[in-house]
């Protein structure tokens, strides 16, 4: 196996031998060229990428110009899973036949897509490279929203935030169906590693990264992922975002090993209040209406439930 | 190391066995692939020999035709022979990825069993399938048998995988005529097989890490166009004639010789049927006889239906009278494939060919030597008259009562 980059400190982490340049066409603030960093930026082995069609696709990959100092391929919206088992398939067979021009070195194999790849029309190649069990990583991107087409809902999108095509107004609150649990259908495929991660808790996320890394087979991890043109937020509060969900629990940190073994590994000193967060963001911005408001306590209600799961979980280990 | 299989000189096998065994002998590095009637035996024998040592690539059976055609992509950009087999339904799931596959220029092989597609769901032979993906970038060659169903595959993988082409195949062959008709196969050993396609060299490879490459680009109005152009170019210069050294290259190893456009009899011809696959074979019975009956017919094969032998075929159909386009495929409101595509073949060319189309063996329904001899029989009253004496476009072998158009 491969050595486990060190890191020491941030400063070391983000100045790093960086594999995706700077040079893109993400919103200014966007989350996903953060958490792309942080994945490439926690290992110092060769990588072979895939994307899915969306934001990060098409901000990073238009001829004549590339972001990718590694190797990179997209196909289509509901595929960069297969892109990269397939890939994986290939290294595995010419390693076989003795036919690698670099036998020595073992590359890393990453799917990023978002949650509308993710969560809803790329989950059945995900779900069969899982069951597969290729040795990947498979990092969702999840901004709860198709944000590349213009802010539509996804199987990610949250009660009552207001999306083009379940938008809020005079007789809807917005989004009727609560977030989809694709940690748990993913743990559920047996999979020996999966996380959620924000890319604020940076050594947090490093941590499952290298863990995800060092697992044999599928690894799915959950990144939050702000939207400032979606989420309505300025751009430089990206950063303070992903710690609002973290610190109010709507986006809690832990990880399933074995399918099984669930570990909590944030909890904040100072849990925020729900509604906090939800008030940061322009598209909650209409819950804080007298029509609306009893879906702010319903949020804290369900956010708590789910908190209280997840430590029954982990205490009980099943 | 894969082990050799030890062939008889002549084997009993049906298309879909043809198929796997050249595969197998090519040595693909990964087959990624999903089963559906009539190609799942092609991926069922390949199984059979991974599991027996025959094969030593990955063999990775998906969750869906789209999710094989997926793999496959992945798998040709980091840098190795690919192949697959599907048909109809399992096609048609795939044609998002048949378009990608072909636009980023990957070398994969893909065996289509023609069958038809639904509603109402069948599972027999006809054209459909083959003609969905005739927009979509890939060359498409025809088998006629199972023995065109193995030596097709060779020249598709010779041609392919050329760094002058770099364009995917596919190789097509009828669901059960030829699929599931066991004939004698004339086979080649394991090494001449492999010898004849060659070890794949690789291009623009993922998995060359000294060299990273970024595969599947965005491009709009700015640049799609000149790469879509440049695909075209290729399509339209390059390939016919790497095929045709790749047929005389094949004919010097095992004396089989194939032709851009099969021709029989059409040296004098002064009517002509022309049509695909197993339909040949029946055409040029039928026209056997109708020449001991003193007329003089021809027939007209097609092998590479993409690109589209325009030149070869106009300079073949030049001095005929009146032509007849067989289409197993429904047109769905317009004129069949093959009598568009002849029309336009033919069109500011000196011809003075009648041109008429007949749509036959939908979902699998028998294509006649009495249907041929009325065929023949329209095309000798429409060559005499020197203008079309029947309808533009009729059915033949259809129940019920007479449906014809234009
Ligand atoms: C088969 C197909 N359906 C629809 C689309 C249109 N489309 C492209 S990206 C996208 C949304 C992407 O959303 P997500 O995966 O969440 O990524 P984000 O842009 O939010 O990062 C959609 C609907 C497509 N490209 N392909
Ligand atoms: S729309 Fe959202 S996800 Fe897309 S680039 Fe902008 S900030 Fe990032
Ligand atoms: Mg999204």
């Amino acid at each position: 196996m491969s050595e486990i980059k060190k890191i020491k400190n941030l400063k070391e982490f983000s100045t790093s031998a960086d594999r995706f340049e700077g040079a893109n066409l993400l919103c200014p603030g966007c989350a996903h060229s953060i958490i792309v960093r942080e994945v490439l930026n926690a290992t110092n082995d060769d990588l072979i990428l895939a994307a899915s069609t969306g934001c990060l696709e098409v901000c990073t990959a238009v001829y004549p110009y590339t972001s990718w100092d590694a190797s990179w391929i997209h196909i289509g919206f509901e595929n960069g899973s297969s892109a990269v088992a397939g890939a994986e398939a290939m290294y595995k067979a010419l390693k076989n036949k003795g036919r690698l021009k670099q036998p020595d070195r073992k590359p890393k194999f990453v799917a990023f897509g978002g949650d509308g790849a993710t969560y809803d029309i790329g989950f059945q190649w995900i779900s069969g490279c899982f069951e597969r069990g290729h040795d990947m990583m498979y990092v969702c991107l999840d901004n709860e929203v198709y944000a590349n087409t213009g802010g539509q809902r996804s199987s990610s999108t949250p009660i009552g935030s207001s999306t083009t095509t379940a938008p809020a107004g005079r007789t809807s609150y917005g989004e009727k169906k609560n977030k989809k649990d694709m940690l748990a259908i993913m743990a559920a495929h047996g999979a020996p590693y999966v996380a959620q991660v924000s890319p604020s808790k940076w050594k947090d996320m490093v941590a499952k990264i290298q863990k995800g890394f060092a697992a044999e087979g599928p690894v799915f991890i959950n990144a939050i992922s702000p939207c400032t043109t979606e989420w309505k937020f300025a751009p430089e509060d990206t950063i303070a975002m992903t710690d609002l969900a973290t610190d109010s629990l709507v986006f809690p940190l832990y990880e399933i090993i074995n399918g099984t073994e669930l570990n909590i590994t944030y909890r904040p000193k100072n849990i925020v209040p729900v509604r906090d967060y939800l008030g940061a963001q322009g598209r909650f911005k209409h819950l804080f209406t007298k029509q609306y408001e009893y879906l702010i306590d319903e949020w804290q209600v369900r956010v708590d439930n789910e908190w209280a799961r997840l430590q029954r979980r982990e205490e009980a280990r099943v | 190391m894969a082990d050799n299989m030890e062939l008889r000189d002549i084997e009993v096998w049906d298309g879909n066995m043809a198929a796997s065994q050249a595969l197998r002998q090519v040595q693909v590095d990964v087959v990624a692939a999903y089963p559906i009637t009539p190609s799942t035996p092609i991926v069922e024998n390949y199984g059979n020999f991974s599991a027996n040592g025959y094969v030593d690539g990955e063999f990775v059976m998906t969750e869906s035709e789209h999710g094989a055609m997926s793999c496959c992509i992945g798998a040709s950009a980091a840098g190795g022979r690919v192949a697959t087999a599907t048909s109809s339904q399992g096609f048609a799931l795939m044609v998002e990825t048949l378009y990608s596959a072909s636009g980023m220029r990957l070398p994969i092989i893909l065996n289509v069993v023609n069958r038809a597609i639904g509603a109402p769901l069948n599972v027999n032979g006809d054209h459909s399938d083959m003609y969905m993906g005739r927009d979509s970038g890939w060359i498409q060659l025809d088998a006629y048998c199972p023995q065109d169903a193995y030596d097709l595959n060779f020249i598709a993988f010779k041609v392919a995988e050329d760094h002058d082409v770099r364009l995917p195949a596919m190789v097509h062959q009828d669901g059960f005529m030829t699929s599931h008709t066991a004939q004698g196969v004339h086979t080649m050993t394991d090494e001449q097989g492999f010898s004849f396609v060659g070890e794949f060299q690789p291009m623009n490879d993922m998995l060359d890490l000294d060299h990273p490459v970024t595969h599947g680009v965005q491009t709009e109005e700015d640049w799609h166009f000149e790469h879509k152009a440049r695909q075209q170019h290729a399509l339209m210069t390059a390939v016919l004639p790497k095929i045709q050294t790749a047929f005389d290259d094949f004919e010097k190893l095992t004396g089989r010789k194939y032709n851009l456009v099969e021709t029989y009899n059409m040296e004098d011809a002064e009517v002509a049927v022309v049509c695909l696959g197993t339909s040949v074979e029946t055409a040029v019975e039928v026209m056997n006889e109708m020449r001991a009956a003193g007329l003089k017919a021809g027939v007209v094969g097609i092998r590479v239906f993409r690109p589209w032998p325009l030149e070869q075929l106009a300079e073949v159909l030049k001095n005929v009278k009146a032509v007849a386009a067989l289409d197993r495929s429904s047109p769905h409101g317009t004129v069949g494939a093959l009598y568009n595509e002849i029309a336009g073949t033919l069109f500011n060319t000196e011809t003075k060919a009648v041109l008429t189309n007949y749509i036959y063996g939908l979902g699998g329904r028998d294509l006649t030597k009495a249907h041929l001899k009325t065929i023949y029989g329209d095309l000798k009253a429409n060559a005499d008259a020197g203008k079309p004496t029947t309808p533009l476009q009729q059915y033949i072998g259809l129940r019920g009562p007479k449906l014809s158009f234009f």
